[in-house]
């Protein structure tokens, strides 16, 4: 089937099969390669998209089930100023290990500042305990969200003085 | 795009320079240095720049290229090795470009991701690297003002002539510096630390900039001209084979091109057997499985269950062991005499090393040769596979190492990586061959699961006078199945007067391999929580016992009583141990642990609430990897997540076997640690005089003890299997 989608801000024209998750649609046909595949099932969090402005798991979005909403993914999540400060924040933290969910975190913690602007740690960890860090680089990416926010990159949860 | 044709950059057999780091039989680092220089014609273009030896490039705008050799699996290695040519290159960090390497052993000696060696195995070689190209850059400038050596310096990217302050940049050399003869390695003068102006900053992540921003990376994004995609679809059962499969519905699926019968051999590590599907959309290929129907010939595995594997061992605990590790003094006697004695069975299951990246390579046959696009953590390994299987030379494969989303040690093994070489030739096509999820869980090498059967006898002060451990393992023929083994010199072995280790083998017929921390990450927790046992028993502070256990300052074989002391007294000054009184539910608990020459010592802090749920407040971590960390953002977040590695697998993991099959297949059942399970990790460096050694693993093992102590001292119960269940605390 013909599908016409918005990514980024581009529209897009895609032959696909109706059930084809818009993970593969984005992976494998319009070759943006930046949203990864970790479970297939929406467990892990790595394939983590926007649509308008609010985070799906597109390992388990039919294609056809995006009509005209507005996708946007770790390739055009920069072009907003908070989306380029998640990233530069991650940068300054040096969050990344393998790097491999870290698209998914990125569009997580940016959908949670576009609507809470100061997390508290309790925000931090309903929005985001979703999305599976392997190597477990929870504790950056915690401080890598605060810093983005413009706040102290403190643990509130850290009461051992 | 990743794309096809990274070819090496060096033409010329004449610029080759080699150098090779080998590892001794008994661990110990043997440095092989030799670096030929053949003098004479060496070309270098102006867009290449100039080779000054296998590591180092410089163009003529003065550009500075370091080829970082090992494979990168979130370690940090393509950053950190790197930093250690260029230090005594003596350049600007920032304007440094980093390459990845093509596998090549024969140019840059052995390139593997395990066992946290890179550092020790490459402390001293890639410095040597750097400082010889620095050293002929040096010899140009020399020449080419006509002065001796010994009046040139390098300043950042510059050789100054120190009495005229005359300057030339390295790009002005490069040409010439290049047709020099290359030094003696093992002849350079390498700098006093105290002048590091690149090792021990912290430099930020190579390729996170790409990461960040969603540019292809990984194996999984790798596209060739030309690719198809494929499944490779095996038997449940480990070590099945195809009796039949309905090839022909299959190949009327949508997107399907070709589906075939793969026959390979019995070993895990090789081509298995199983059907392959090739198609031009991996969604669509992954999707006709559904209508795939195979006739299994599952074999004698599928007799095999982890409940089996339980009761079997409960069983082998009532005999002698099989295999005797260590025998000293008399045990029996000793307990006999003991004023307490205690006696515990520990287990731990099997476990997945579930990368996130799913196993996945790309590879394309064609005239009798195979260029593949791996994420490996071994790609000589690879090679070697391949050419077995394929009947090929090692010469005919090229192997481009990707950036792989975890290794954890899965990627240490090949078995993805010949399986695409193997369906790329029978298809006629390059293919990315991509496992799903569940193909992931279930066709991994398992951490081994383990049983251990401890007795202990103490004298009426406390003192341990007698240990013995009866491992039941996996194996045959007296033989331990891959990181199912255990040391003679397993800790408290040599500590205690009478002691007795041993071992016992269940036949198994699954893949097992190394996860992180291989078998100290299952012998910490048992052995660490039992010396906990026998310190409550005795009535003595757990950390004080655990001292007073090391006694003297001394080496036991390669094992430094002193390191380990003083890594537990600055994790007890650091967590508060004697200070901090946990309030009720609360508790604390330490463990240590020394494994990939680490001495680590942590302290967890821990609730447990009304219904059993666990919350794990805080880690502390006290280690000893030496005189000097390389990259410290790296290694303060390699321990942190080990740390949160360890906690992850005590909080929630297990692979379990029925009838020869594994019954978890996703992150709904194999659970990794989340966000609102990770607490703070503290860590604390002890820097000391010997030479630096890893930190991708040995931060591990410890924690998973010390969390279960500190559920101990905070509930009063014992976790003596993993992971743990929080029913016991309601």
């Amino acid at each position: 089937m013909h599908f016409t989608i918005r990514i980024n801000g581009k529209a897009h024209e895609v032959e696909a099969d109706p059930q084809m998750p818009l993970l593969w649609v984005l992976r494998d046909l319009l070759d943006l390669k930046g949203t990864k595949f970790g479970c297939g099932k929406s467990f892990c969090g790595a394939c983590t998209v926007h649509s308008n402005g609010v985070p799906i798991r597109s390992c388990v979005t039919p294609v056809s089930s995006v009509g005209s909403a507005a996708i946007t993914t770790i390739e055009g999540v920069g072009a907003t100023p908070l989306g380029k400060a998640v990233q530069n924040a991650w940068l300054a933290v040096d969050v990344v290990q393998c790097g491999y969910c870290q698209a998914g975190q990125i569009m997580s913690a940016s959908a949670l500042l576009a609507k809470t602007p100061k997390p508290s740690d309790m925000d931090i960890d309903k929005a985001m305990s979703g999305n599976i860090c392997r190597c477990a680089t929870y504790t950056r990416i915690r401080a890598a969200i605060k810093q983005a926010a413009g706040m102290s990159t403190a643990d509130s949860r850290d009461t051992f003085t | 795009m990743i794309r096809a044709g990274h070819a090496a950059r060096v033409s010329g057999e004449s610029r080759r320079a080699f150098l090779r780091a080998s590892v001794a039989v008994g661990g110990g680092l043997l440095l092989d240095f030799s670096l030929p220089g053949v003098l004479g014609a060496r070309e270098n273009s102006a867009e290449a720049g100039s080779t000054l030896n296998a590591f180092v490039q410089i163009s003529n705008d003065g550009t500075v290229t370091i080829t970082s050799k090992n494979p990168e699996i979130g370690q940090g290695i393509k950053t950190m090795l790197p930093m250690l040519i260029a230090e005594e290159l003596d350049v600007d960090w920032a304007g440094v470009r980093i390459e990845q390497a093509l596998s090549d052993p024969a140019r840059y000696g052995v390139q593997f991701a395990g066992g946290s060696r890179a550092t020790p195995l490459n402390w001293e070689p890639l410095r040597r690297v750097g400082a010889a190209a620095r050293q002929m850059l040096i010899s140009a400038a020399a020449q080419v003002w006509s002065v001796p050596v010994s009046e040139c310096d390098t300043e950042s990217g510059k050789v100054v002539h120190t009495p005229t302050k005359r300057r030339l940049s390295y790009g002005r050399l490069a040409s010439k510096a290049a047709m020099l003869a290359a030094p003696d390695l093992t002849q350079v003068t390498l700098k006093d630390p105290k002048n590091f102006k690149i090792i021990g900053k912290s430099c930020a992540g190579t390729d996170s900039p790409l990461v960040v921003t969603g540019k292809p990376l990984f194996g999984i994004d790798v596209t060739v001209p030309g690719m198809l995609y494929a499944v490779f679809v095996k038997s449940p059962v480990f070590g099945g084979t195809v009796i039949s499969a309905n090839l022909d519905t299959v190949k009327a699926q949508a997107g399907v091109r070709d589906a075939f019968i793969v026959s390979g051999g019995a070993v895990f590590n090789g081509l298995g057997n199983g059907v392959a599907i090739v198609g031009a959309n991996w969604w669509l290929v992954d999707q006709a499985r559904e209508s795939l129907q195979v006739a299994w010939d599952e074999g004698a595995t599928a007799a095999q269950s982890s409940t089996g594997f339980a009761r079997q061992a409960v069983e082998f605990s009532t005999q002698a062991p099989g295999v005797k590790l260590a025998a000293d003094g008399d045990v029996a006697r000793a307990l006999g005499a003991s004023a307490k004695k205690l006696e515990a069975a520990y287990s731990y299951p099997f476990l997945s090393h579930a990368t996130l990246e799913p196993q996945n390579c790309t590879a394309h046959f064609h005239d009798g040769k195979v260029e593949i696009w791996a994420p490996t953590q071994n790609p000589d390994a690879g090679r070697k596979i391949v050419a077995k299987t394929l009947g090929l030379t090692d010469a005919d494969i090229t192997i481009h190492m990707i950036r792989c989303g975890g290794g954890f040690g899965r990627r240490l093994m090949n078995d993805y990586m010949v399986e695409a070489a193997w369906i790329s030739k029978q298809a006629g096509a390059p293919i990315k061959l991509l496992w799903n999820r569940q193909d992931d869980v279930q066709h991994d090498f398992y951490r081994p699961a383990g049983f251990h059967f401890f007795k202990a006898g103490l004298d009426s002060a406390g003192k341990l006078q007698a240990f013995s451990d009866h491992f039941v393992s996996f194996g045959e023929n007296g033989k331990a199945a891959p990181s199912a083994d255990m040391s003679a010199n397993e800790f408290p072995a040599k500590f205690v007067a009478n002691l007795e280790l041993g071992i016992s083998f269940m036949p198994l017929g699954v893949p097992t391999g190394p996860l992180r921390a291989p078998g100290s990450n299952g012998l910490a927790f048992v052995f660490q929580s039992f010396i906990d046992e026998i310190a409550h028993a005795a009535d003595q502070d757990p950390l004080q016992y655990r001292i007073d256990l090391l006694g003297e300052r001394r080496q036991v074989g390669a094992f430094d009583t002193g390191r380990m002391i003083d890594v537990l007294a600055l994790v007890r000054d650091k967590s508060g141990w004697t200070r901090r009184k946990p309030p009720k539910g609360s508790g604390m608990g330490v463990a240590f642990y020394y494994s990939h020459l680490g001495y680590f010592a942590e302290v967890v802090h821990a609730t447990v609430a009304a219904g059993g749920k666990i919350t794990v407040d805080k880690v502390w971590v006290a280690s000893d990897v030496g005189s000097q960390i390389i990259n410290p953002t790296g290694a303060e977040n390699q321990v942190q997540g080990a740390a949160l590695d360890g906690i992850g697998e005590a909080l929630g993991q297990a692979i379990t076997l029925e009838n020869g099959r594994v019954a978890q297949s996703n992150f709904n059942d194999f659970l990794l640690l989340r966000m609102n399970q990770a607490p703070p990790v503290e860590v604390h460096f002890l820097k000391t005089e010997h030479p630096p050694t890893g930190l991708g693993e040995p931060a591990l093992p410890p924690v998973l003890p010390a969390l279960c102590n500190a559920l101990f001292a905070a509930t009063g119960v014992r976790i003596r299997s993993l992971p743990i269940d929080p029913q016991l605390f309601v």
